[in-house]
């Protein structure tokens, strides 16, 4: 299989070419903009279309109405870009929509910085527009998980008529890393009975989220309600890393949870027994990840680049019957393994076993 | 095994192509690696680094705290990454445009006159290559095959680079094994 050395932004660009992905509606912002320019680039080679849209708003309606015609489609973005995008979002996944979208975070509030950041879990998990809908979002740590998750990201996308967020950041998006050019997977044949494509000799299909009665209405939040926990059942993703015999765990997504690996290295040389538990999924958040740890581990520390926001679906996944403590960056900045490693010795005060 | 690598001078200098020459050595062998840049207002600020990271495992930690090596092509990222080099590691200087002050005894210093020599072979903007041919011996995971073979590639739409950058990165051998 081909092997290339690309930015991750542009891998993803690839990875939508490999998925079959033939439309793109995006407005370019830093430090996402090589998605649409490598696919403005790639697509009229494979005869996709990719449209600059008057803004983020515009972008996310063109994919709404491509999404209804049961092609794959695609948009990306970055934090401000993507709140624009919310009230778009919510209207597709108020009436089924496969899509995707990429959010490279940067840093917020407002416009922000373009260092990496994961200040947007809340806005991407907990339903970032209005009204009561999931995203399925994806959170990569490496180039390798940007091309695999992409693919899989449109599968997820048909399979459960929903729109499917990768949570990206600036550092992942801007570093080359070398990456194989894997096969599409052979993807079962996804329902299309519901698309708009012309009313010709069949009964007319609507797609709108407009309820004329609170019955209805019911009805419909049931109906996707059903969806979401067949979702939280089903799609649950993490690794694990050196858990088996952990006495302490981070918890860590994205570019710091790769971090983490190399903090549990250095750990398990002094003889601390650490593990790690990386979310692939942050929605559905992989709570039956920590059901064996919960009655077991002395302590857990979830490491992030916001002011904690996944820490609030760690102490939901552990029930509280252990103590969760945050170890956090923000504003663009990275830590290292070492900095996260004399948090958790001082916080644990395990600085005693190194000597012993 | 490992090398972390920090590579900074002035926008122009060609700071990303060195990281990319590196990177493309180690994808022709086969290594891990990672190409880190700076990026967005970073890089209208006049300075550009970059980070290059050669494993012949996984790379876990993509953060660079401390550098196996570095190469610095002026007196501010000098002032900047001298003090990110690891004790015990080395770091190549482009004397022709920094003079050090504050010159750590924990590493090793090399110090070269890049631009001049650059400018002895008659083209100044390959100062990156007698640098990069300065740190080569001290690097662990690529050397001068490795390099030649990644250049082959990156200069395949202008040939004539080929040859000058090469010659460039053998001065800088030179200059360090005499």
């Amino acid at each position: 299989m081909e092997k290339v050395l690309m930015k991750g932004n542009e891998i993803i660009g690839e990875a939508a070419i490999r998925s079959g992905c033939k439309l793109f509606f995006g407005y370019p912002i830093t430090p996402s903009t090589e998605v649409i320019e490598y696919l403005s680039a790639q697509f009229p080679k494979v005869g996709g279309t990719v449209v600059q849209a008057e803004d983020e708003i515009g972008a996310i309606n063109m994919c709404y109405g491509a999404a209804c015609t049961g092609n794959r489609v695609m948009t990306a973005s970055s934090s401000p870009g993507v709140s624009l995008k919310q009230e778009g979002l919510s209207y597709s996944a108020a009436v089924g929509l496969p899509m995707v979208v990429v959010n490279v975070n940067r840093c917020g509030p407002g416009l922000g910085g373009l260092g990496p950041a994961q200040s947007d879990y809340f806005q991407s998990t907990k339903g970032g527009g209005h009204g009561d809908y999931r995203l399925i979002v994806l959170a990569p740590s490496k180039a390798q998980e940007l091309y695999d998750y992409t693919m899989e990201a449109f599968d997820l996308a048909d399979k459960y008529r929903n729109p499917v967020l990768i949570l990206s950041d600036g550092f992942l998006g801007q570093t080359m890393e070398p990456v194989v050019l894997k096969e599409r997977p052979e993807a079962p044949a996804f329902d299309r009975s519901w698309v708009v494509d012309g009313a010709k000799g069949r009964e007319k299909r609507v797609l709108a989220s407009y309820s004329l009665t609170n019955e209805i209405g019911e009805a419909n939040n049931l109906k996707w309600e059903a969806k979401y926990k067949h979702i939280q059942e089903q799609e649950q993703r993490w690794e694990e890393f050196h858990t088996e015999d952990a006495e302490y765990l981070l918890v860590s997504y994205g570019t710091t949870g790769r971090i983490c690996k190399s903090t549990v290295l250095n750990a398990r040389a002094k003889g601390i027994k650490l593990g790690l538990i990386r979310p692939i999924t942050l929605w559905p958040y992989p709570e039956k990840a920590f059901i064996p740890y919960k009655e077991k581990v002395k302590g857990i520390v979830t490491v992030e680049l916001n002011t904690g926001q996944m820490i609030e679906d760690v102490k939901l996944a552990v029930e509280c019957k252990v103590p969760v403590h945050l170890y956090r960056r923000q504003g663009g900045m990275l830590p290292t393994e070492d900095e996260i490693l004399d948090f958790v010795e001082n916080k644990f005060n395990l600085s005693a076993v190194e000597e012993v | 095994m490992m090398d972390k690598v920090i590579l900074a001078g002035f926008g122009g200098q060609g700071v990303m192509f060195l990281g990319k020459v590196l990177a493309y050595a180690g994808m022709s062998s086969d290594l891990e690696l990672c190409w880190i840049p700076s990026y967005g207002p970073e890089m209208r600020g006049g300075t550009a680094n970059c980070s290059v990271i050669l494993s012949d495992e996984e790379i876990n930690s993509p953060v660079i705290a401390y550098a196996d090596a570095a190469i610095v092509l002026n007196k501010p990222a000098y002032d900047k990454f001298a003090p990110r080099v690891k004790p015990g590691g080395v770091l190549v200087v482009n004397s022709s445009l920094a003079k050090l002050d504050n010159v750590r005894d924990d590493i090793t210093i090399v110090e070269i006159p890049a631009t001049d020599m650059a400018n002895e072979l008659g083209n100044t903007s390959i100062a990156n290559m007698v640098c990069l041919g300065a740190l080569l011996p001290s690097l662990k995971l690529v050397d001068l095959a490795k390099v030649e073979k990644a250049m082959g590639k990156l200069t395949k739409k202008k040939p004539e680079l080929l040859e000058t950058n090469i010659n460039a990165i053998k001065k800088g051998i030179s200059f360090v094994n005499c």
